[in-house]
């Protein structure tokens, strides 16, 4: 059993906005390919070629449909990465140490030498925000790219997780939700930002913006305002455009 | 800073006191490992341009150990500004791909079987020129070179015109030469490469058939500004993907009847008055005055001066003048009789169409599978935004009549569409359609509107008319492609046939300003308008994924005639990974990855620009290949010297450009005007943007500099482009164009009614008989909508099936790699939620899928949010066992299918003894999106393969690795 810290000095995560993703996928290969290179094992493809190809992601997107009572279904893209719980239970599962949670920033992190690849803390994530390495034999999950984000070999600009950085939409968001004038505290705010499952009680850190109410737009009659005719006819009309050009 | 407080209602972990508590934290603290935070990303950043897609984002590229490490976005490139797609990210699987050829091929097996041996670059290039030599010598015609997803179209059509061969052609006719015609022809640009949404201040923003792709990353980012600020966004499309699904209002219309409901919304627009009549006044050729003598050669024709220069009335001084003159008064409603013949302007023209009750949205909302209410709410809604919510800017400019303006008025209604309305039969007109409804709005090129992206806007009188008068030994006698403005430009030979082996610019399809792709090898197969010797094709995956009738086409490549030869006797192709083509061919060219070679991208091809700057760019090999492999366009330099071809040669018949970035550098097109236009030299020596001498610098001031050069629009040139003297002078000094070229765009375009002049028996050339009835119908001047379900037989076939490529994969002519192929590795086909109870389907089911031309037997998926009579699929998912260097039992091989096999080129038989063309009338563009189709359950195949399935073809490359790890330095 590994121990959570009581608090933490940074709440890092992010806020990622359901209304404005398109499902594009990119922030899932721009994860890969910097997590690949970086943070411990590289995140290996199994049967790259082959029938059934299976390689580690640190963030996946999926795809639901939403049936309302009335009205077009709608499509809803949900990315998923780790949420960073401030009581995550993959860290308390884990009986090596391996998985931690930082004091400084809340990011939960593998210490990839003292994981022996058991699968508790994957079992225990009631999000399946973790995935084993099937090549090297550790567990996978995002960083927060923390190699990123204090990384003085970057310019300033790009200390963001890379999803962040690639995201073509601006639909993720990257900040201290312990520091209420962040653009993630206030972004939270203002469109009402919602934790996953909370029922679970793990207290995660992520928020999603809950897509803005769709297909409201009221069927209108001959009568609306706007469209009241100059002119049944086109003579009537003709007469109409002179006097308009008049008035020009 | 602030700091973390412990929230209240969070328990403390069970069973533990305060003071264990603290110990756990100490220990937990002591046991948190010291990680490196500031890793070394890489040793070096190489900059140049994606290819991952059409987009042509700026990378860069971190190398390490010289290996590539890893690829992002480019924060200063004008295209994405940092961001990358999904496709982007993964370059690195591409520059690493297991299926790169690997050295040039000659076939020894049957032709499809994938047998070949590799030979040298000296025995490949010898063997090409000993082809290609006698046929430029004897009959360049027999020459037919096409070039598919390539970006390289201003370099590849000057190698063909060198050649002398009347076919060259580049992949446009069966993408989306629809929208890129329809567009210049009414407004001269178009959407996607030419213009964009003014993403900064648009209100509203209307997208037709546009759920995943075209743009790529532009589009994406430009719906990131107007979520961020609350606009609105309608999407119209039969599928809720992709951009559909984030946008406010879903209009789940019915495949093929975007035209019918556009010009609903005219009508609903004009009969309100709700038009805006000053734009219309004064930017279009709404006043311009038609000859409506029935009698006349000229009857539906503009009238103009003996300059060739269009009147209008002028309500003022009551007589017709010049439309450019500084004081005068155009009227929108202006009649002139002169010696008996009357003329009246455009504008009432368009008030007497579109004002019947023919597009009252009572009469078209069944057929188009749209309430009424909904489309006078779409309509009462553009009304609101474009009028109520006009807006400013505080700009001085001067317009091209010579007036000054204070400000720049603004209609925050921006729209765009794509190959979803523009892959029809009808979709030309479909097309126009929609930019008539822009125009009448008054938002082309105002703020808030859509806007051009220079070296757009250029009217179709800038642009060139096709060529095609070929002799031996010599080249062609102009550009392969332009613009029609009339039967005086069609491409055809002396005896009326079509000069073309694909039949562009002929009666069957006069204003095919791309060219036909998808009929050239049925055409060459059949000998139809005449046999051909060798097929050249670049990047075109004409025996898998790109042709209609993929299973026909296989065979018409391994035909051979009563004398045992192939019917298309030789073909080479080029192409940088094992693709199904490669098989087909006789002798393989070996390309590059993106990350390898040389390439422009050019103001005088397909440009990157955007609304507020001109910008080109470069790729340069940022690695070598470790393969016997060279650009193709570098390859063609070579043969090119070696066939003798003028403009690749020295006096001295030595080769003239070493390689493509030699000739990048180097090549002169206009005096002053190269590939690329940034730093090249002044009279002084100076380096500077446009005109300017060819500088040995200049792709070394290109990598400098992130690998592209852009130069800002001036702020009173911004807006009004076509129109506005400040731009106008500022292209000109770009190099766009030689002289100012403001225009009115044309609401009524004459030379469609030119065509129809002809076909109503005027002027020397003469349609066929068979086509005359046709192109009287479809070559209206002003925007029409027919219905093409009958001539596909949907009274049979109740359903349309459409294809689509995922944002993951669009335009991506590698996307068959190790993690992309992880995210999209199946393609079910989606059925609605009515299809899918009528037919009582599961998960896991199949289903066989009939259309008049043939079945096919798929896994099907359900999905609610598509429109009630439409199936789906991901386009190109499908792979032909033994390509791309997959395992044969992958399930791209096994589930993945093509819809292309129910597809085929030509319509079903209609019982008149002819077969017609399925595709657009006016251009040629394939209607893919036409088909109709039957659907209903089948038992699981055994093997449960999608069917056809086709036996496999050997690798050329073997396959790939079992476990990737990627990971370097």
């Amino acid at each position: 059993m590994t121990a959570l810290p009581d608090s933490t000095d940074k709440k890092l995560g992010l806020v990622i906005d359901l209304d404005t993703c398109v499902g594009c996928h990119a922030c899932v290969t721009a994860c890969k390919g910097w997590n690949t290179q970086n943070y411990g094992a590289p995140l290996a493809d199994m049967d790259a070629y082959g029938a059934e190809p299976v390689g580690s992601f640190l963030n996946r997107v999926h795809a639901f449909e939403v049936q309302p009572e009335a009205g077009a279904a709608q499509t809803i893209h949900f990315p998923k990465s780790c949420l960073h719980c401030d009581d995550a239970p993959c860290v308390t599962v884990c009986p090596t140490g391996a998985s931690y949670k930082r004091v400084e920033d809340g990011i939960v992190l593998v210490n990839e030498d003292a994981c022996m690849g058991c699968g508790l803390c994957a079992w225990a994530c009631p999000y399946g925000a973790r995935e084993l390495d099937q090549d090297a034999g550790v567990m996978k999950k995002c960083t927060l790219c923390v190699d990123r984000i204090y990384n003085e070999t970057l310019p300033e600009e790009d200390r963001v997780p890379a999803c962040v950085r690639t995201c073509p939409a601006g639909a993720r968001h990257f900040g201290d939700f312990a520091d209420p004038e962040s653009n993630v505290s206030k972004l939270t705010a203002e469109r009402g930002g919602m934790a996953l499952m909370p029922e679970q009680g793990t207290q995660p850190v992520n928020r999603y913006l809950p897509p803005r109410p769709k297909d409201t737009m009221e069927e209108v009659d001959v009568l609306a305002p706007l469209l009241k005719p100059v002119a049944e006819e086109p003579k009537g009309f003709l007469g109409w455009l002179d006097k308009a050009l008049e008035k020009l | 800073m602030a700091r973390f407080c412990r929230r209240a209602g969070v328990p403390a972990r069970a069973g533990m006191h305060p003071q264990q508590e603290e110990a756990e934290r100490s220990r937990m603290t002591q046991h948190q490992p010291a990680i490196d935070l500031s890793p070394r990303t890489s040793d070096e950043i190489r900059k140049t341009t994606c290819y991952m897609c059409a987009c042509r984002c700026g990378i860069n590229v971190h190398m390490k150990d010289g290996k590539v490490a890893y690829i992002e976005g480019n924060r200063d490139h004008p295209v994405n500004q940092g961001v990358l797609c999904a496709k982007g990210s993964s370059g690195i699987m591409q520059v690493n791909a297991p299926s790169r050829l690997r050295a040039p091929l000659k076939r020894v097996g049957p032709r499809g079987s994938g047998q070949f041996e590799e030979i040298s670059w000296e025995e490949a290039l010898t063997l090409a020129t000993d082809w290609l030599a006698p046929i430029r010598a004897e009959a360049p015609e027999k020459l037919a070179f096409f070039t598919g997803r390539d970006q390289s179209q201003s370099f590849t059509s000057f190698w063909a015109q060198a050649f002398g061969t009347p076919n060259y052609a580049a992949h446009g006719g069966f993408c989306s030469v629809n929208m890129a015609a329809g567009g210049i022809y009414t407004m001269g640009g178009a959407f996607w490469e030419f213009g964009q949404p003014d993403w900064d201040h648009a209100k509203l923003f209307m997208l037709f058939g546009v759920a995943e792709d075209h743009d790529s990353n532009p589009i994406k980012m430009g719906l990131g500004k107007l979520k961020a600020r609350g606009a609105k966004v309608i999407g119209v499309n039969p599928i809720r993907s992709g951009y559909n699904a984030v946008a406010d209002e879903w209009i789940g219309i019915t495949p093929g009847t975007d035209g019918l409901f556009i010009l609903s919304l005219v009508h609903c627009l004009l009969k309100a008055g709700k038009i805006d009549l000053e734009y219309l006044t004064w930017y279009t050729d709404a006043p311009c005055l038609v000859n409506c003598d029935e009698s006349s050669d000229e009857y539906g024709l503009i009238l103009r001066d003996e300059e060739g220069r269009a009147l209008v009335w002028d309500r003022i001084e009551r007589r017709p003048r010049c439309y450019d003159k500084p004081d005068v008064c155009p009227d929108l409603g202006g009649t002139w009789v002169n010696e008996g013949i009357e003329h009246r302007s455009v504008f009432q023209f368009m008030v007497e169409r579109y004002l019947s009750e023919d597009y009252a949205p009572e009469a078209v909302a069944e057929r188009c599978g749209i309430p009424a209410g909904k489309i006078r709410a779409i309509a009462n809604e553009l009304a609101r935004v474009a009028f109520e919510e006009a807006f400013e800017i505080q700009q001085e400019w001067t317009d091209f009549r010579g007036k000054k303006h204070k400000v720049m008025k603004g209609r925050p209604v921006a729209m765009h569409a794509m190959r979803g309305i523009s892959a029809h039969a009808n979709g030309f007109q479909t097309c126009r359609a929609l930019h008539t409804l822009q125009i009448l709005l008054g938002t082309v090129e105002v703020p808030g509107g859509f806007r051009f992206k220079p070296p757009y806007p250029k009217p179709v009188e800038a642009h060139p008319t096709p060529h095609c008068k070929s002799q031996p030994g010599h080249p062609l006698d102009g550009p392969h492609l332009g613009f029609v403005r009339g039967p005086e430009h069609l491409a055809l030979k002396e005896d009326g046939t079509p000069a073309r082996i694909d039949k562009a610019f002929s009666w069957e399809n006069p204003m095919s300003a791309h060219g036909l792709m998808h009929m050239v090898i049925s055409n060459a197969h059949a000998g139809d308008p005449y046999k051909i010797d060798t097929l050249f094709m670049y990047m075109a995956n004409m025996s898998w994924n790109s042709s209609m009738n993929t299973k026909g086409v296989m065979e018409m490549l391994t035909d051979k005639g009563e004398d045992g030869e192939y019917l298309i006797p030789r073909i080479i192709y080029s192409d940088a990974y094992s693709s199904e083509m490669v098989a087909y061919a006789d002798l393989v060219l070996p390309d590059t990855t993106y990350l390898e070679r040389h390439d422009c991208i050019s103001l005088l091809d397909r440009p990157i620009c955007e609304a507020d700057g001109a910008a080109d760019a470069i790729r340069w090999p940022v690695v070598e290949p470790d393969r016997d492999v060279r650009g193709f366009q570098s390859v063609l330099c070579d043969l090119g010297a070696r066939l003798g071809l003028p403009g690749f040669v020295n006096e001295d018949g030595s080769q003239k450009y070493a390689d493509y970035g030699d000739y990048i550098t180097n090549h002169i097109r206009r005096p002053g005007i190269g590939p690329l236009f940034g730093w090249r030299k002044g009279e002084d020596g100076s380096e500077q943007p446009g005109r300017g001498a060819p500088n040995p610098e200049q792709l070394q001031r290109y990598i400098d500099n992130g690998g592209f050069h852009l130069q800002h629009v001036p702020d009173a040139a911004r807006y009004y482009k076509p129109w506005n003297m400040d731009y106008q002078d500022w292209a000109v000094k770009m190099g766009f164009y030689d002289v100012p070229h403001p225009y009115l765009f044309t609401l009524y375009c004459e030379p469609m009614r030119k065509f129809q002049l002809a076909a109503e028996g005027h002027g020397e050339r003469q349609p066929p008989e068979h086509l005359r009835a046709r192109i009287k119908a479809t070559m209206d001047p002003l925007p029409i909508w027919w219905d093409t379900v009958e001539e596909n037989r949907g009274a049979e076939f109740p359903v349309h099936a459409l294809t689509q490529r995922p944002m993951a994969m669009y335009h991506s002519w590698g996307s068959q790699n190790a993690w992309l192929r992880q995210i999209h590795g199946r393609n079910p086909l989606y059925v609605p939620t009515k299809i899918w109870e009528e037919n009582g389907f599961a998960e896991g089911d199949w289903a066989r899928v009939t259309s008049p031309h043939g079945e096919i037997v798929v896994p099907v998926a359900h999905m609610a949010a598509l429109n009630e009579n439409t199936v789906w699929t991901w386009n190109a998912i499908g792979k032909r066992k033994g390509a791309w260097a997959l395992e044969e039992d992958a399930p791209e091989a096994t589930k993945g299918f093509l819809l292309n096999h129910l597809i085929h080129e030509l319509l079903p038989e209609k019982g008149d003894g002819l077969r017609w063309s399925n595709s657009d009338p006016i251009t040629g563009q394939a209607a893919w999106f036409d088909l109709r189709v039957r659907i209903e359950k089948a038992p699981a195949p055994d093997p449960a393969e999608s069917q056809p399935a086709f036996g496999p073809i050997a690798s050329p490359v073997g396959h790939g690795p079992k476990v990737n790890r990627q990971k370097v330095g």
